[in-house]
């Protein structure tokens, strides 16, 4: 009837004029030539949305807390371990043998250099032998036998200056193969 | 151009490209039907929808809601199985964990929302099926089907309630499973289940009733959370996925989506 726009109306926002937004408008449908952008827009909005998603169930994934044993961890004093003997005391829990000799200590981590399972000490025969392939290792962590490519690793070693105990740290690993037995965290002068 | 050109036709003749798309270019109609029905996903549309079909005020597309917030649950709780044990050491230790330390706390709540909007949705689909009266025949089988699977979406939703381990979850579960010794001739306190016996001894108690069979016990335990979880993680699902297959392919072979036949 009139032209009057009531309060209830929204002033029209026009379109560029020939823009395909003011076909769609025009025509209430989509049109030939808006086709292309309704399109495009929809594939940019799946791409980001299973991008997204992707994401997220990707970081999922990777949990923010561990339930493992910590890397470091004080193992008593150096008094407490015998001479000549490989201790298992902290095998189970860290993966670690303390090893004393007459004149120093050093920590080797119990993971087989060939396939990562956990060698066995056998005191009997004075070596560790693994139970999965056959590798065997002297008391210092040295191959001699079966498919292992490299000796054990050794884990830092240190004492802790407050209270006198040993500290070892597993996330610091010595080669041997690569000449960082003599390095100094690798064993304890005694 | 003519390089470009060669190497489109290097990618669209290999053995690769053909293995995958075995119609090639669908450049004429025989071809272009052959490609739709020899694709899994294009298939599965409807070669014609009408038009009440895709009109939300007809439809308020609640069965494809459904579908969706299923698909929510199954991908959401399908992540949650990386954190949860369903023992009852772990599994309220494991929710908290999900919530404070797991990657994106936010995705037990999604599942937990998701749950209930499912179940919203699923009522609304079927308040509105009913509306439009189109459980009618032909499609009263698909009706049946449709019930059972909103009974499915409850039994997910009374197994999933177990699983936090928290009191809620362990006295509503307790209160829900007493509601099957009134299961007729299943429960000890259900009607006719007094008749089973064999002289004296009845052969309906609470060592072999529903209840028991349901909690794996005479009272809420180990064994029941087991028992929820796995019925909620794999028995539950796998029944609704199957009949869903049935429910949708109904919809197409009774005529469409809704609106009058």
């Amino acid at each position: 009837m009139s032209e009057e726009i009531t309060p209830y109306q929204v002033a029209p926002k026009t379109p560029l004029a020939g823009s395909a937004a003011a076909e769609i408008r025009e025509q209430g449908e989509i049109t030939r030539r808006s086709f292309p952008f309704v399109l495009t827009a929809a594939w940019l909005l799946l791409t980001a949305a299973v991008g997204g998603l992707a994401s997220i169930f990707g970081r999922f994934l990777f949990p923010n807390v561990l339930f493992e044993p910590v890397q470091k961890f004080k193992a008593g004093l150096p008094g407490d371990y015998s001479v000549g003997e490989v201790d298992e005391r902290w095998k189970d829990k860290y993966g670690i043998w303390i090893v004393r000799t007459e004149d120093s200590m050093y920590a080797l981590i119990t993971i087989c250099t060939h396939l990562g399972c956990t060698p066995n000490w056998l005191p009997s025969q004075n070596k560790f032998k693994c139970p999965c392939h056959g590798s065997g290792y002297y008391k210092t962590g040295i191959n001699f036998e079966g498919p292992a490519p490299r000796p054990l690793e050794r884990a830092k070693i240190a004492i802790d200056t407050a209270d006198g105990q040993i500290l070892i740290d597993k996330s610091v690993a010595f080669h041997q193969e690569r000449g960082e037995w003599t390095h100094p965290d690798s064993f304890l002068k005694l | 151009m003519a390089n470009l050109k060669s190497v489109q036709d290097g990618i669209v003749n290999s053995q690769i490209w053909k293995s995958i798309f075995r119609v090639g270019i669908p450049n004429t109609n025989r071809k272009r039907v052959l490609a739709v029905l020899g694709s899994l996903i294009l298939h599965l549309h409807p070669v014609k929808v009408r038009r009440s079909g895709v009109r939300m005020s007809y439809t308020w597309c609640m069965g494809g809601t459904s579908f969706f917030l299923f698909l929510v649950e199954t991908v959401t709780g399908l992540l949650l199985m990386f954190y949860y044990r369903p023992t009852i050491e772990y599994a309220f230790t494991d929710i908290m964990d999900l919530r404070e330390q797991a990657p994106f706390g936010i995705m037990r709540e999604m599942h937990r929302w998701g749950a209930h909007a499912m179940v919203i949705a699923v009522w609304l689909h079927m308040f509105r099926v009913f509306m439009t009266g189109s459980y009618k025949p032909p499609r009263e089988f698909n009706w049946n089907v449709g019930v059972i699977l909103l009974v499915l979406t409850l039994l997910l939703s009374f197994t999933g309630y177990l699983l936090p381990w928290d009191q809620l979850a362990i006295w509503a579960i307790t209160v829900g499973s007493n509601m099957a010794r009134a299961s007729p001739g299943a429960g000890t306190e259900g009607p006719m289940s007094s008749l089973l016996k064999l002289g004296d001894v009845p052969l309906i108690h609470s060592g072999d009733d529903a209840r028991f069979a349901l909690i794996a016990g005479k009272s809420i335990g180990a064994a029941t959370l087991l028992r929820f979880y796995v019925l909620h993680c794999v028995v539950i699902p796998l029944a609704a996925g199957f009949l869903m297959a049935i429910h949708f392919w109904r919809v197409r072979k009774d005529g469409g989506i809704s609106g009058p036949l």
